[in-house]
Parts: C-alpha cells; structure tokens; sequence
C-alpha cells in the first residue's frame, strides 16, 4: 500500500498533473458556481478534452473539475441565494444570511476550510477503505455484481430524485435503453440500428453525457426564461469583507468537521445518496448537537450551520469513489460519468483496478487531496475575481455552453449525424426535464447498460437460464431483498401513504 | 384518473417500450443461439417489458405531485430558434468548416438570445473562435477539420 501511495504522490505531482489539478480547480468552481450548472455538466465538458490525455491525466483533470464545482456551487450559494447544485443547497441556509450581514467572505472561508478539512478526512478514510474493500469484492461472481448494479439503479432512482421514484425508474430503463443500441458486444448481432451505419457502434456516451446535461440545462434556462446571473448582478461581488475567522469560529468548526466527515463518507459510500441527503443530515445532526443558543442562530448565520453540509458534502463525494474503484459502480450521477470516461480510456474499475493500474488509482485519491489544496490556496483568495462569472449575461453564458458542446462531440467523432442526435436527445430531456423527470438516474443506467447486460448474460449462461441465481448466493439474496424494499416502500410512500 | 403532461408523456414512454419490445423481438440472432438461455434480444426484451410496468404504473396511480407547467410562460420562440440555429450549425460545419460556422452560430445565437452590444458580439465570435483554434489545433494539436481556411491556405 505505501508503494502505491508513493506511486501515486509521484504521478500527482508531476507538472503536468498539477497543472492539470489547478487547472480543473479553476474551471470546475467556475462552471459550478453558476446556477443550474454542476458538476456533472462541468465533467462533461472535460471530457473530450480529456481523451487527448493520458488516463492518469485525465481523471486527475476530471477530479479536480469535480471538486472545484462543487466549491463553486458553494460560492453561489453563499453569494446568491441560488445553489450551483442540490449538495449545495444546505449551505445556503446559513451561508447566505452570514453574507447579507456582509460577512460574505468569512462565509466562504468556512465553505473553504470546511470542505477542505472534510475533503482530507474522506480522503484518508477513502486510503484505508479502497484497498480493504477492493480485496473482499475479489470474491464478488456476476450475480453479485448483476445485483449491485440494480440496488445502484434502484436506490439513485429512490434517493435522488425524491417522490419521483416512478419517473426515475423510468429515466433509469430509458438510459438502458439508449445503451442497448448498437452492436452485442459479445455476437455482433446489430441492434436498434434500424439499418444505418451511425448507429452500428452504438450511442458515444460523451453524446448522451452532453446532451442530456449541458445541452439540455442551457435550453432548460432559455425556455424558462430565467436569469441565473440576475441575483448576482444586485450585489457586490467585488467587497466580500474580510476572510479572517476569530478564535471562537475556529473552536467552533472543530467540534463540528469530525462528525460531518464521518456521516458525509459514509453516505457517499451508499448507492443513490450523495452529496445532497449528506449535508442535508450533517445539517440536521449539528442543530441538534449545539445548544440551544447555538440552535436559535440556525437560518440566521451559524458558523456550524455552514460548516456542517459543507464538510459533509466534500466528504460525501470522496465517499462516492469507494464503489467506483473498487466495485466498478458508480453511486451517483457524477460518478457514472467518471466511470463513462475511465470506460473510454479503455480503463475498467473495479477490484482488479487496484493490481493491474496502481498508478491510476493511487493517483487518483493522491490528487483528491491535491485537489483540495489547490481550492484552498488558489482559489480562496481569488474568489472575488472568479466570482465575477456569476455577472456574465445569459446572453453569452448560453451560446457558450451550447458552443462547448456541439464542438465535443465534432472533435469526437467529425459526423453530423451525431451533433443531429444530440440535439434531438438535448431537446427530448430538456422537454423531460420541465416536467421533473430526473437525468442522473438516465446516465447512471446509459454506463451500467454494457456492464448489466454482460453480467446477466453470465448468470443466466451458468445458470442454465434459470434466475434462481437471484437467492443461491446469499449476497445476492440479501442485495435483491434490500432492492425489493427499496422498490416497496418507494412505491408505497409515492402513492398510498397519506398526506401529513 | 386526471389527464396531466406527466400521464402523457408517461403514455409516450409506454408506447416507445412497447415499439422497443417489438423491435427487440425482430432481433435476429444466429440459429444456434436461438435456444441459448441468453442472446443478443434478451436484455432488450427484459427491457422493454420493465419499461411498459413502469409507464403503465405511472398511467394508471395517482399522481399525487402533479407538475404544472405553464405554456404561458415558456419562451418557445427563443428556444425554437437556438434549436434551428444549433442544426443549421451541425449540417455546416463539415462543409464550411469550423471557424465561419461556429462564429455565425455564436453572432445568431447572442442575437436571438436578445443581445444587442455589437461590439462584445463580435469579440465574443470571430477572434474568440480564432484564439480556441489557435489553442486547440495550434497548441494542442486537435485536429479541426476546416476547408476553407485551408482553401485560402491559413490552415495546413
């Protein structure tokens, strides 16, 4: 293990992967900070630039794309009132009323700090917690695997997307649907090709990454006619106040990052649960771990009130890595599209990841950490500058973002049909989208498609065509009974329990 | 039952499952596959059925967060252009390439968009576009197809 750290410090600190980190850093907090953009859209847009790299390279870009839009979804949260991304939500709480009272850069240096200190806890129970995991996972056969891939589904669906567990799942067979066209991977038999050659190698997943999320938000925004700039343009983005905290903030937050970490990793280890369910609960957990006068100052300004969702959140998405390296699936929305790109790498996670690509790996937690350094050094004092961004008009911000994507995919594959088709997928989600269908769900099940597909193929080819693979194993057994109370009770609290 | 977007688009996606499912029986697998507990049509055919119990279940259970949208306050005309121009965009951009079609796209796309300061129009398109080539195809040695630029011999 202490070699593969060192392997990995080496190859994160080499000048290009630094560079590679601030400059993911940068763009990732500018990206997330404006409204209805996240990290996923943020991702996405790297993307084909990342192909250009080595895959070390590229996920370490990729990471630091993440982390920064999340620092910058923060920023908007605290600046503006309006959460880049739903992690962010509950930083707003406290972090905006602390910048109505002109606190505003004491409010991002407890983002700052917090996320940081929440960042580097994760990251070194994700150190400890990859390899043991990558080493029981060995031990993982297809139904197991079968099986995960449908509790990650089905608790991404239930989880994040709340109340609209249905539409979800619908999103979910949809994604699955768009990855089944093309080529069997195993006979060559076409599917879904409907007779024309663009679509004999399938749908690129960067297509349907850019389509359903930075396309489709930017005409989210102009056919709802709304400004995500507008609330930025009635403050001062310029005077933030002092980012200097007293000795009483600091005792403060102390007490609060430790058990924010903890509760953040541990649900972004979960299937489904994310950043957002983290700092929703880190939030509720301090309220009532302060005391009372503490508690009145809630909603108000509260330095833990801040601090809470904020470690948790960083943390949370430390904890998303643990299933992506080391079981090869992905927990969450973002994650999927990290495991999209490492696919296109021709890189498959999973336990083995661990043995056959060290370097990957290993420098990919190494950068994590690296990550937060650069946001806390780089990008703390420079938040006045970046926060600028927040006042370009939508009148360019959009062109630009449709811009982006359009050339992704030219650089890709330099076929019209394919800019057609993400255009007609763009404006089908954006359609979705008004009327609440969830995306994630639809992407987690586009990347899963191959992998659920190849796996069931196996269970059912030792199986002799029986599903009782689903109950001889008792991991499997026990992962089909958690997916089916996940399902039950989803479906129950949809429709038939009684309003409160 | 009440009729909603929602229960429409649900329908949509009831029909689109069953117009899979069908499809996916069309699927033609070699002979000596046909009998083999998995072939290339029965992951599509799984598919197809669990998107028909999903839409039918969203069809046929109340829905108890209805989502109204009003048409009244979407901006279809700006998006309808913005989504012609993207078109227009994508089948031009082989044939005139990629520099004029992209700083068209972006002039129109800030026109319709409602902007009206011709002077960040134009920085914001035909040099922006340059200085991402120069990056892209300069620096970083992307390939970017453009005919006319090398027609009049500025790109190699």
């Amino acid at each position: 293990m202490i070699e593969g750290i060192l392997i990995g410090i080496k190859t994160a600190l080499s000048f290009q992967n630094l560079l590679m980190v601030m400059i993911g850093c940068f763009a990732g907090t500018i990206i997330g900070m404006l409204p209805g953009l996240g990290p996923m859209t943020a991702i996405a847009l790297m993307i084909p630039i990342t192909y250009g790299f080595d895959p070390a390279t590229g996920l370490i870009l990729m990471a630091g794309v993440y982390y920064g839009a999340v620092f910058g979804g923060s920023t908007s949260s605290i600046l503006i009132n309006a959460p880049g991304v739903p992690g962010t939500v509950a930083t707003s709480f406290d972090g905006y009323p602390m910048a109505q009272q002109g606190k505003a850069g004491k409010a991002l240096a407890i983002a700052a700090y917090s996320s940081f200190a929440g960042g580097t806890i994760a990251a070194i129970f994700l150190l400890i917690a990859a390899p043991s995991l990558s080493k029981v996972s060995l031990s993982f056969r297809s139904p197991d695997y079968f099986g995960l891939m449908i509790l990650g589904l089905t608790a991404v669906a239930a989880f994040s997307s709340k109340g609209n567990f249905l539409k979800a799942m619908m999103m979910c067979v949809l994604g699955l649907m768009l990855a089944s066209v093309g080529q069997d991977t195993l006979s060559d038999i076409p599917r879904f090709t409907f007779n024309t050659m663009n679509l004999s190698d399938g749908i690129s997943f960067v297509l349907v990454v850019m389509a359903t999320f930075a396309m489709s938000e930017a005409l989210t925004i102009i056919i709802k006619g709304s400004d995500p700039t507008k609330a930025a343009k009635q403050i001062s983005l310029t005077d933030l106040g002092s980012i200097k905290l007293s000795k009483d903030e600091t005792k403060q937050m102390a007490k609060t990052i430790p058990r924010s970490s903890i509760l953040g990793f541990i649900i972004g280890v979960l299937p489904g649960a994310g950043a957002t369910i983290a700092s929703f609960l880190a939030y509720g957990m301090e309220r009532n771990f302060v005391n009372d006068k503490e508690k009145e100052k809630f909603g108000k300004g509260s330095v833990q009130g801040l601090s809470a969702p904020e470690t948790a959140n960083n943390a949370a998405c430390s904890g998303a890595f643990v299933p992506l390296l080391t079981l090869g699936i992905p927990g969450s929305g973002t994650t999927a599209v990290m495991l999209g790109a490492l696919l296109g790498f021709g890189i498959q996670p999973g336990p083995r990841l661990y043995e056959t690509n060290p370097e990957i790996f290993w420098s990919v937690i190494m950068s994590m950490y690296i990550g937060m350094v650069v946001l806390l050094i780089l990008n703390l004092p420079l938040i006045p500058y970046i926060a600028r961004i927040l006042a370009v008009p939508r009148t360019f911000l959009i062109p630009m973002i449709l811009f982006f994507s359009v050339t992704g995919i030219y650089l890709m594959s330099f076929n019209n049909f394919d800019i057609f088709l993400m255009i007609g997928i763009a404006v089908v989600a954006t359609i979705l989208r008004l009327y609440d269908f969830p995306m994630p769900p639809l992407i987690l099940a586009f990347v899963l498609g191959g992998l659920m597909e190849e796996n069931l193929r196996r269970s059912l080819l030792i199986s002799d065509g029986s599903w009782d693979f689903l109950w001889n194993r008792p991991l499997t057994f026990c992962i089909m009974i958690v997916i089916l109370v996940i399902v039950g009770w989803q479906i129950y609290n949809s429709f038939f329990k009684k309003k409160l | 039952m009440k009729i909603n977007s929602v229960k429409i688009i649900s329908l949509l996606f009831f029909i689109l499952s069953a117009f899979y499912l069908y499809t996916a029986y069309q699927i033609q697998v070699f002979s000596f596959d046909e009998d083999s507990p998995f072939n290339a049509k029965t992951f599509p055919i799984y598919l197809g059925y669990t998107g028909m119990f999903f839409a039918g279940l969203k069809i046929a259970l109340p829905d108890r967060k209805p989502v109204e949208v009003d048409p009244t306050h979407l901006e279809f005309k700006k998006t309808i252009l913005l989504v012609i121009t993207m078109i227009i965009y994508g089948a031009t951009i082989l044939k005139v390439g990629f520099f004029l079609s992209t700083s068209l796209f972006l002039v129109f796309s800030y026109y319709f968009l409602g902007e009206r300061r011709w002077k960040y129009i134009i920085i914001f398109s035909f040099p922006f576009v340059a200085i991402f080539m120069y990056l892209l195809h300069g620096l970083l040695a992307v390939y970017l197809r453009d005919p006319l630029l090398k027609y009049i011999g500025i790109m190699g």
